[in-house]
């Protein structure tokens, strides 16, 4: 089949690989039928998250038809020919934080679990096309996956919704949604939202949602903010201001937003002096991650108020104002998505017409052209919000 | 270690706070080790508890050996090595040397009788017991037990059940004519709330004069007490899904030289290459 390989820092290619096989009971082989770049394939691309190995299939956003189950799987859940889209963290359905509904922390789905406890004491689940700390999965930039597990996490999609609708529910739906679940929006509620990548847009309309009153969204691309504006929020370019904080105050009759959000994560730009020094740290490999966009979040949030970290960090980051965040006695909430929680009932709301995800998909392209547009994506070009690839369709098609 | 203590892991002090005693280690001869060795221990603070020696240079020195190896420089290299050698010095606070003794705990989604029974059909133990090639029953309550050394040098013990209690706990100890002398036992306790079972298991292998004996002393030279938690990790996996997440025999585009030399070199260490970061790094910075 055709995949696409991480071959090392900004480099990929698409080779052909084998047909991935059914390895344990409990997998499934799924036929991709559309599969998606996402903000955090870009810290992968990058270079800024050790462990990963060259050859490795990236992708964790994909939805397609089973083709193939283990003896393990009960059919009742899972059969051949079903329709599903497959989410991004892979959870066995039966530890304690599966049972606790928990899914991105499950206990048995990282087979290389010892590697993230060295680093962050205990090890999150395993997740699709990312690093080998996390799992080492081959990912879904492919034309087939294999998927363990697939009687717990995959969600089957009737046959009348298109590939369009649905696939974001295999990520940044439920992580949008997460991160405005975690903002803890109490009616009446400001929620401030850094970043309007895909993950952004979805948090926007995801608050509103949830009840929130204003959304307020902080971008430097205006396309990006038009469609943050289309979702109802009011915007900042924050290069067009001096000081995001001092923005943030004055919009909200100097209290600050109720909860902030980081939508952003390890790769902030910034230009400010923290922000060079820390860019210099990454370097020398003293910081893995810029936290230019959670310093201002614990900073303009209100006292006593969430900040909640959907945006990817990976190491150490320095220069925290641990002092504003406890002396404001503000709580923080973060994680890899908890899927399942989610995929079901915002599949509901796509099917009651409440929104039609789709207006996020900027880019239609086959696998082939993935190379290029993992460019475009991270150099935010072309207006570049979302990549959608067929894996099937051949050469510079779309 | 007596056998009476054997029985009760929960009261064992988890870090034993005999520290090495390197006189018989074979470690300090180059001297750059024992200089190390009491440069931390004047730099960690008197005060910190046996557990915290231990523990803080091996999550500190893990950290350091992964940031350094992911530089491929001189510096990012020292770096790993400083970390390698923080991390070893934690592992071995707390170690003796004339035994090995392994600890290991997981908590499981299951009775304490479940638990109990999966773990006392030893001869199924080698599904996820990763070193051991088999165990079968030689008497009404002997086993042999053969382990893969390295270069898969089969070693061989025999054990018998001294004492078990259905659904709680089980010990083992080598029989008098024994290759190789050592002791097991696994416990098996209800956790509060319905969590489940707490699975507790230590085992103790005697390193004496013998070849063989010295061989798996080397197997388990690799830090014991992690093989036995990764083959608890594997257990609990079992029980709670019936079966262990891999990777291995899945798809992959091509791997570098470098890639397939440490794998020839370490078939286990295959998981733990570091991103290239680096190339990166010396590329130019773009903006966002
Ligand atoms: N928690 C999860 O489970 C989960 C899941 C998916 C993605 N993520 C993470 O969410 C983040 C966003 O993903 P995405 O797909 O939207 O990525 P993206 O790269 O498309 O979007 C990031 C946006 O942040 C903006 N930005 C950069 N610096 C900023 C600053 N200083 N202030 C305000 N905005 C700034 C960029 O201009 C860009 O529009 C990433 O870190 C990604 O890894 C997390
Ligand atoms: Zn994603
Ligand atoms: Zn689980």
């Amino acid at each position: 089949m055709k995949a696409l390989c991480w071959m090392g820092a900004n480099k990929t290619s698409v080779e052909t690989v084998p047909d991935p096989q059914i390895l344990n009971p409990r997998d499934a082989i799924v036929r991709i039928t559309s599969t998606c770049i996402c903000g955090s394939d870009l810290h992968l691309y990058d270079g800024f998250i050790p462990t990963m190995e060259q050859g490795d299939i990236l992708g964790h956003e994909f939805m397609g038809e089973v083709v193939e189950t283990g003896n393990g799987i009960n059919k009742e859940k899972l059969k051949v020919g079903d329709r599903v889209v497959v989410p991004f963290t892979i959870a066995c359905g039966n530890c304690f934080f599966c049972q606790r509904k928990l899914w991105s922390c499950c206990e048995n789905s990282n087979p290389n679990y010892w590697i993230a406890e060295k680093l962050m004491g205990y090890s999150p689940s395993g997740l699709f096309g990312y690093t080998h700390m996390l799992g080492g999965y081959a990912g879904g930039q492919a034309q087939y996956a294999r998927v363990p597990f697939a009687d717990v996490g995959p969600l089957k999609i009737p046959a009348e919704i298109s590939d369009d609708k649905v696939i974001f529910l295999s990520d940044i739906f439920p992580t949008g949604y997460f991160g405005a679940v975690n903002c803890d929006i109490q009616p009446g509620d400001t929620v401030a939202i850094w970043g309007c990548g895909p993950v952004g847009q979805f948090a926007i309309r995801s608050a509103f949602m949830l009840g929130a009153e204003r959304v307020i969204a902080i971008d430097r691309f205006d396309y990006r903010l038009k469609m943050a504006e289309e979702g109802g929020a009011e915007t900042i370019n924050y290069e067009e201001v001096d000081d995001v904080v001092q923005t943030l105050k004055e919009m909200t009759a100097n209290i600050g937003p109720d909860s902030c959000m980081d939508a952003v994560g390890m790769e902030a730009h910034g230009n400010n002096f923290l922000a060079f020094v820390d860019r210099a740290k990454q370097m020398l490999m003293i910081e893995t991650d810029r936290p230019t966009v959670l310093r201002q979040c614990i900073q303009a949030c209100r006292k006593a108020g969430t900040v909640s970290v959907p945006g990817v960090y990976s190491g150490f980051a320095d220069t925290i104002p641990m002092g504003a965040f406890m002396n404001k006695g503000l709580t923080m909430k973060t994680g890899q998505t908890h899927m399942m929680n989610y995929m079901q009932p915002l599949l509901e709301r796509i099917q009651n017409n409440e929104i039609d995800p789709s207006f996020v998909i900027s880019h239609r392209v086959s696998l082939d052209e993935a190379p290029e547009m993992y460019k475009t994506f991270r150099d935010k070009k072309d207006h570049c919000t979302k990549v959608v690839l067929d894996p099937w369709a051949n050469g510079k098609a779309a | 270690m007596n056998h009476s203590e054997m029985n009760k892991p929960d009261e064992y002090d988890m870090n034993d706070s005999n520290r090495s005693d390197d006189q018989d280690s074979g470690y300090n001869s180059g001297g750059n080790w024992e200089s190390m060795h009491n440069f931390l221990d004047a730099l960690i603070p008197d005060d910190w508890s046996p557990s915290a020696r231990k523990w803080v240079p091996i999550a500190a020195g893990g950290a350091l050996a992964l940031i350094g190896l992911s530089r491929k420089s001189a510096f990012g290299f020292t770096l790993a090595a400083a970390g390698g050698a923080l991390a070893y010095y934690g592992s071995r606070s707390g170690e003796t040397q004339t035994e090995s003794v392994a600890r290991g705990s997981v908590l499981l989604n299951c009775t304490p009788e479940e638990a109990y029974s999966r773990y006392r059909n030893f001869e199924d133990l080698p599904t996820f017991m990763k070193h051991l090639q088999s165990v079968t029953k030689i008497g009404e309550r002997q086993y042999r037990w053969v382990a893969r050394g390295p270069f898969e040098i089969a070693i061989q013990w025999d054990a018998e059940v001294f004492d078990e209690k259905v659904g709680e706990s089980i010990s083992w100890h080598s029989t008098p004519d024994s290759a190789i002398t050592m002791e097991g036992s696994v416990r098996f306790a209800a956790s509060p709330a319905n969590r489940g079972t707490e699975l507790t298991s230590v085992t103790r292998f005697d390193h004496p004069a013998s070849d063989l004996a010295q061989t798996f002393a080397k197997l388990l030279g690799k830090d014991p007490s992690f093989l036995m938690q990764q083959d608890l990790r594997r257990f609990k996996a079992l029980i709670e899904t019936g079966e262990i997440p891999t990777t291995e025999g899945q798809s992959h585009g091509p791997r570098s030289a470098m890639d397939k030399a440490f794998e020839a070199l370490d078939p286990d260490s295959s998981k733990r290459r570091e991103s290239r970061m680096s190339e990166t790094l010396n590329e130019n910075w773009r903006t966002a």
